[in-house]
């Protein structure tokens, strides 16, 4: 309970922060919550399942080109579209996951890297629909739910804003449920979960999907928000991104994601401003992580002050 | 006699060793029975492939009556085993509710604390798990075992590092479920053995030495000799 009250308190500010922030800041906080739902997938299969991807892009990229190819070449609607591309990356993800989970450890990492690269030459390959490195724009025209123009900026900010509390409920019912348990139960310790009679790969696998799923909402969104699919979001930089956020806010917390995206945003935001070396800065702040917040912002308010936070 | 488990001609090799080699061995149902042997006998290797955690080189294993060889390590479990590591696994990280409610696959809190009852740490139901004194931590993962409320127990050197009134506890519990559930107990301490076993396999160099009740075993001159005399 404590957990949903939480999350809506997160959702209700963000609300209110909708009516309040200037210009400029209201759009970063649309791409920020957009990204967090990137990190809350990512988060589900890294955080509490404990399996490392490098390659979670080519999830993020897989609804991103569902989306925008079915309204680019295939003329469907917003939603439509959406939903396509969920079952697109769903059905992705599960083969993926197939593929991959026979693997473990650092053969785990590998294959997942080497698929978001197969991934990024296919769409490069494929240049003739998806106009490769250059990407495409999506018209204003083709971006209306029921009238709404998606790309007005209260119309992007409070979309974001419901996708974004969508997810960040539906992970807390995740984490709190009988198979989010199994997931960290599987991170903390494999072999003692699968003799306690638990089917280690299927539990996986349904990380692996869920995972993808969020991880492709969030492309599919980015694309329907800001109008522009591009090659350069499955690259590896792209799969690194979710890591660092996760790693920053706090892994296998549910505010971490939100709280990693939103900080290194900003970090480089305000570095970028300040130096073309703006790497270095966000390079510095994650060695200081490392050093003395290693669980996480969110995660070491947990460890120190408040053990109930999901 | 009601046969609980069987195994046949069940053969390890790692590398050239043969860890086990050629076992058959039977468990009567609802008995405790012990499995002794020098280290490096081949003991954990033959109920690894028992439980399904290790795989056999050749050989088959029968529970209650099918043949179990080909299933995975975590459908043998659904099928009523369970089983406790020599080396203590539990999930450090988690309390000891959340340890039991994985066991026991239900996360009902009053279950959680009548299952730490019987290893008397139910005051302890909120720490994390590997905070826990080394011999609370085995006695956890003996709990978490029984609390899975198998048919066929499996344990693994389970009062390796107990303290001697840990010991006791634990031969209170095992008893308790005398009768109901099977037993299968590797176990150095000989005083354990005597005291909870109704039959005793004694296996060396991966073979079956000798199967029979203690005091056959005891009386038993090659095992003498192997075993109980080299103690
Ligand atoms: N994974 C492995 N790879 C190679 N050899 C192994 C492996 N596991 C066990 N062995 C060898 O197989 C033999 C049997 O080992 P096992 O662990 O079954 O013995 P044990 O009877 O349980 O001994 P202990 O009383 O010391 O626990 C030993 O010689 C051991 O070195
Ligand atoms: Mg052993």
């Amino acid at each position: 309970m404590k957990t949903h009250l939480l999350h809506l308190a997160l959702i209700g500010l963000l609300f209110a922060l909708g009516f309040i922030l200037p210009d400029y800041h209201q759009g970063n906080f649309s791409r920020i919550m957009v990204l967090a739902i990137y990190a809350m997938g990512y988060n589900v299969m890294f955080g509490y399942t404990g399996m490392l991807s490098l390659g979670h892009a080519m999830f993020f990229a897989a609804g991103m080109y569902g989306f925008g190819l079915s309204v680019q070449l295939g003329d469907l609607g917003v939603i439509p579209a959406m939903l396509l591309a969920l079952l697109g990356t769903a059905a992705f993800a599960a083969l993926v996951g197939a593929l991959s989970l026979r693997t473990i450890g650092v053969g785990f990492m590998i294959v997942t890297l080497m698929f978001a690269q197969a991934v990024y030459l296919t769409i490069l390959y494929a240049g003739k629909y998806t106009r490769g490195d250059e990407g495409f724009v999506l018209q204003p025209e083709a971006r209306t739910i029921a009238g709404m123009a998606l790309n007005q900026p209260d119309i992007r900010y409070f979309t974001a804003l419901m996708l974004f509390g969508l997810v960040l409920l539906g992970t807390g019912l995740l984490v709190r449920s009988n198979f989010g348990s199994v997931l960290v139960a599987v991170r903390e310790n494999e072999e003692r979960t699968r003799m306690l009679g638990y089917d280690v790969i299927a539990h996986k696998m349904g990380a692996v999907v869920v995972s993808g799923v969020i991880s492709g909402l969030s492309g599919a969104t980015y694309a329907a928000l800001f109008g522009y699919v591009g090659a350069s979001f499955a690259t590896v930089q792209y799969s690194i991104f979710p890591l660092l956020w996760v790693l920053l806010g706090g892994m296998g917390t549910t505010l971490g994601p939100f709280v990693g995206a939103l900080l290194m945003f900003y970090l480089i935001d305000y570095s970028s401003g300040l130096t073309n070396a703006y790497m270095l800065i966000v390079g510095v702040a994650l060695v200081l992580l490392v050093l003395f917040a290693r669980a996480g912002i969110i995660g070491e308010i947990r460890k120190r002050w408040v053990p109930w936070l999901p | 006699m009601n046969l609980h488990l069987e195994t046949k001609g069940l053969t390890r090799i790692y590398g050239g060793l043969h860890a086990v080699s050629d076992v058959d061995f039977s468990l009567e149902r609802g008995k405790i029975h012990a499995l002794i042997g020098p280290n490096g006998a081949g003991k954990s290797t033959f109920v690894g492939m028992v439980s399904g955690r290790i795989p056999a080189s050749s050989g088959t294993v029968m529970f209650e009556g099918q043949d179990i060889s080909n299933l995975p390590a975590h459908k043998r479990m659904r099928r009523g085993m369970a089983y406790t590591f020599q080396i203590t696994a539990i999930y450090a990280n988690l309390t000891l509710a959340q340890n039991i409610a994985l066991a026991l696959q239900d996360r009902n809190r009053d279950k959680a604390l009548t299952a730490l009852k019987r290893i008397g740490l139910e005051d302890r139901i909120d720490q994390i798990a590997g905070d826990l004194s080394y011999g609370h931590q085995r006695l956890l993962e003996i709990a978490m075992g029984v609390a899975q409320n198998p048919r066929l127990l499996i344990l693994d050197e389970p009062t390796q590092g107990l303290a001697e009134s840990e010991i006791v506890q634990f031969q209170t519990l095992i008893r308790s479920l005398a009768g109901d559930t099977t037993i299968l107990l590797i176990e150095h301490n000989m005083d354990v053995v005597m005291a909870l076993a109704e039959q005793i396999t004694v296996l060396n160099m991966g073979q079956v030495l000798a199967t029979g009740t203690p005091q056959d075993i005891q009386s038993n001159a090659a095992v003498q000799a192997a075993y109980l005399g080299t103690e």
